[in-house]
């Protein structure tokens, strides 16, 4: 008897549920990548305290996952703006406008560094520079490197396993890299900024670029999978707890973790620029990456609170030099830049590439 | 012919005896390893708790300061002597509140930079905590109140001792300058630590010191409600049908049962693929709503319900079915009416279990983007929202320090749901039991 009761009684609530048609949507669906969504995610509580309006609901799914669901369609049921660590690809953008989201208004929120740190009590990585990221990183080096041939175009797998082989300037220590997997945004930036940054610096690496660049990105940006750098999932929490129990292991992780754990570990200068607010703001350092949001104009009148969620993030207060971004680690883009993409963000200025 | 028989078996106890000392050591050895793998997994757990919780205290209390706020017309830039709607209320200005007063103790701080720092000592979110004190009690327009508000994460660490005080001023979060203000404030009696009470009432935040986990349990209420009143009920049926009335020995009902097992063994975040394709982008539900996280876990739970409930009905002895059928009660009444409620604890206590699991799964609900960001406190099952594990996942993953702590006391509050749970199931079983 209880038991026919329960079960009529589900049979309604789960066919009610599925029947049900969706509701229309009265709060912000944001996705993308998860090095902006600390900050988007600081941006969207303040608006919604500030306006008493729904707090937007951030997923953090990665730049191209965003952009993936993002570009899907022009539906109300697909999320509203997506966070990039990177700017869209063309081929990302040609999907958009396939799917019938052809209105995308692009704004810069600031820069993001990259850290490559290792524990305060440890040896001193300032020397380091792309060049020798590279050699250390890489999963084939230029034979030339090792000193032992000159054969410029020979290339062997990487065989260092100290860092002062590769330069005399750095300490004589095993080369041990914790970094993110290739899922992460980091990985990216550490793969073409830092990695290929440094390949580059070889003429004949460079000028593959131009003859055969798909063998030229397989060899400076594939990392080494003998060890040497291990893949620690994407909680950089957990790298520096590593850092701190390993004294000469070096971390990657983004520049506001580095910021939040000063008194534990010290993050190297590249190629002789330290990191810090002012370097990478400017440019000085060379492993930071820009940080985007892209919004579906078409839903800016069909979701309630879109214009003043935008216009929160590209208030002076929040993404300016003395914004509440800056103390959560972000690094703010130039006056000039700022200024002409928050009137692109009232304005809904269509993206064109 | 006897007197043989008898050496024979003389010999056997010499062997015997000779051999049985090593069969005691051989015995107190195999009591030897259980002891200590029980000794070793108690080892393991007791540190874990003990780490958790370690960690977790300071989430447990937060900082407050003292501040003579000074609710003039001015400050608030509202117009003089009306009457206030609540909207006009709302949209006053709150900003300055906390800063001018602390101006105000620290008259001294002129520059612009250390004027920043200096306002910075109260949470951003205390602003919106005087706006809902004005709005709730209009008559402390005009008026100067003490009132104790938020303190920033920093200095709440440093309250609690998180931050050393001796370290060099370039590897401390809180500068040299901060340290005496704090002094000031202490000596002043102005600092003080409370029960974070917030913690068990507010939702997420990006801010430690405002961020809550009742936001979290919420979602994780709707979700396994929803879980419960599909997976308890179907599994149930489908159980007794299968141990009932399936034709034995038949290929397909075989194939079936093979197929229930296999399903209890498939890893949870193929039941979330699964949910994404069929009740998202088929069914079109919105993304990151209990009911979605619900159905999916419903799937999870489903196999662990059914293959409990098989084993807890085949333990019900065949003579009480024999019985009621040979006092002539009908196959249906032979179920619900003496089947059911003896096999009844040990169905509970499977399904109990199977939520619990339920409850602390985290991987099918990346899927169906369950993990994300959501500050507001989740009203129903369509509403955006998080549960527990995901909660942890997502503070674990935070820059700022005072993560930690909330993480790990996230973790004891799912533990203490576990272990309420698997208390229930007890209880269920020990209530229920009957004995034949």
């Amino acid at each position: 008897m209880l038991t026919k009761k329960i079960l009529t009684t589900s049979a309604v609530v789960a066919a009610s549920f599925l029947t049900a048609p969706v509701q229309a949507r009265d709060y912000i669906e944001i996705v993308g990548s998860s090095t902006v969504f600390p900050f988007a995610t600081v941006v969207a509580e303040t608006f919604g305290k500030k306006t008493g309006m729904p707090t937007p609901k951030i997923e953090s799914t990665g730049s191209g996952g965003g952009m993936k669901l993002f570009c899907k369609g022009d539906g109300i049921d697909t999320p509203d703006i997506t966070n990039s660590s990177r700017r869209i690809k063309m081929s990302e953008f040609e999907q958009c406008h396939k799917n019938g989201v052809t209105d995308i208004t692009e704004v810069l929120v600031g820069f993001d560094g990259i850290a490559i740190a290792n524990s305060r009590i440890g040896a001193n990585f300032n020397a380091l520079t792309r060049k020798s990221l590279y050699l250390a990183l890489a999963a084939k080096v230029p034979a030339s490197a090792t000193g032992k041939t000159w054969n410029k175009e020979e290339m062997i797998d990487n065989p260092f396993t100290n860092w002062n082989e590769i330069d005399s300037n750095l300490p004589n220590v095993a080369i041990k890299v914790l970094g993110p997997p290739p899922t992460s945004g980091t990985r990216d930036a550490l793969q073409e900024l830092a990695v290929e940054g440094g390949c580059k610096k070889f003429p004949h690496m460079k000028a593959m670029k131009k003859t055969n660049s798909n063998e030229y990105k397989k060899l400076c940006r594939t990392i080494r999978e003998d060890g040497k750098y291990v893949e620690m999932g994407e909680n950089d929490n957990l790298i520096i707890s590593k850092l701190v129990n390993d004294k000469n292991t070096l971390g990657i992780f983004g520049f506001s973790f580095l910021d939040q754990n000063a008194e534990k570990v010290k993050g190297a200068d590249i190629d002789g620029s330290p990191i810090n607010f002012e370097n990478i703001a400017s440019g000085d350092y060379p492993v930071s990456r820009p940080l985007y949001f892209y919004v579906k104009n078409s839903h800016r009148g069909k979701i309630r609170g879109m214009d003043e969620f935008i216009n929160e993030f590209v208030d002076e207060d929040t993404f300016g030099e003395e914004g509440y971004l800056v103390d959560k680690g972000l690094i703010p883009s130039p006056e000039a830049r700022r200024a002409q993409f928050t009137a692109d963000g009232k304005n809904a200025t269509n993206l064109k590439l | 012919m006897w007197l043989e028989d008898i050496e024979s078996n003389m010999n056997n106890t010499k062997i015997v005896q000779a051999s049985l000392k090593k069969r005691y050591a051989k015995e107190r050895r195999f009591k030897a390893y259980g002891i200590f793998s029980i000794s070793l997994s108690l080892l393991f757990l007791s540190f874990l708790l003990f780490d958790i919780t370690h960690k977790a205290m300071p989430a447990f209390t937060q900082t407050y300061l003292k501040l003579d706020i000074d609710f003039s017309y001015k400050n608030l830039k509202l117009k003089e002597g009306s009457r206030y709607s609540e909207k006009e209320l709302f949209s006053a200005s709150y900003r300055q509140l906390t800063s001018k007063s602390l101006y105000e103790i620290f008259p001294e701080v002129t520059n612009r930079k250390d004027k920043k720092v200096l306002r910075n000592f109260v949470s951003s979110g205390a602003q919106y905590n005087l706006r809902d004190l004005v709005i709730e009690n209009p008559s402390l327009i005009g008026t100067k109140k003490s009132i104790w508000v938020l303190a920033d994460d920093d200095i709440d660490s440093f309250a609690k001792g998180l931050i050393d005080r001796n370290l060099p001023e370039s590897e401390r979060r809180i500068k040299d300058n901060q340290l005496v203000w704090i002094d000031t404030l202490e000596a002043d009696n102005r600092i003080e630590k409370r029960l974070n009470i917030g913690f068990l009432t507010q939702g997420d935040s990006r801010e430690p010191e405002q961020a809550g986990i009742w936001g979290a349990i919420k979602g994780s209420f709707f979700t396994m409600l929803i879980t419960l009143i599909l997976s308890f009920p179907i599994g149930v049926a489908a159980a007794v049908y299968l141990e009932e009335f399936a034709p034995k020995n038949n290929w397909f009902v075989d194939l079936i049962e093979v197929n229930i097992n296999n399903l209890a063994a498939v890893p949870s975040v193929v039941f979330g693929i699964l949910g994404l394709a069929v009740y998202i982008n088929l069914f079109g539900l919105p993304r990151s709503a209990p009911l979605v996280g619900g159905l999916v876990l419903f799937l999870m739970t489903l196999p662990t319900i059914i293959i409990a409930t098989r084993a807890a009905i085949k333990s019900v002895p065949p003579s009480i079915r024999e019985a009621a059928l040979g006092v002539g009660a009908s196959k249906m009444q032979m179920i619900s009416h003496h089947v059911l409620p003896l096999a009844m604890p040990g169905i509970l206590t499977g399904s109990i279990i199977g939520m619990a699991q339920a409850l602390g799964e985290s991987a099918p609900l990346l899927m169906i983007g369950m993990v994300a960001f959501v500050a507001d406190i989740p009203q129903g099952f369509m509403d955006p929202s998080t549960v527990l594990p995901v909660q942890i996942f997502i503070w674990s993953d935070s820059p700022e320090r005072a993560f930690i702590a909330l993480t790990s006391a996230a973790i004891v509050v799912l533990l203490i749901f576990l272990f309420l749970m698997n208390l229930l199931a007890i209880i269920l079983r020990k209530k229920f039991e009957t004995r034949w």
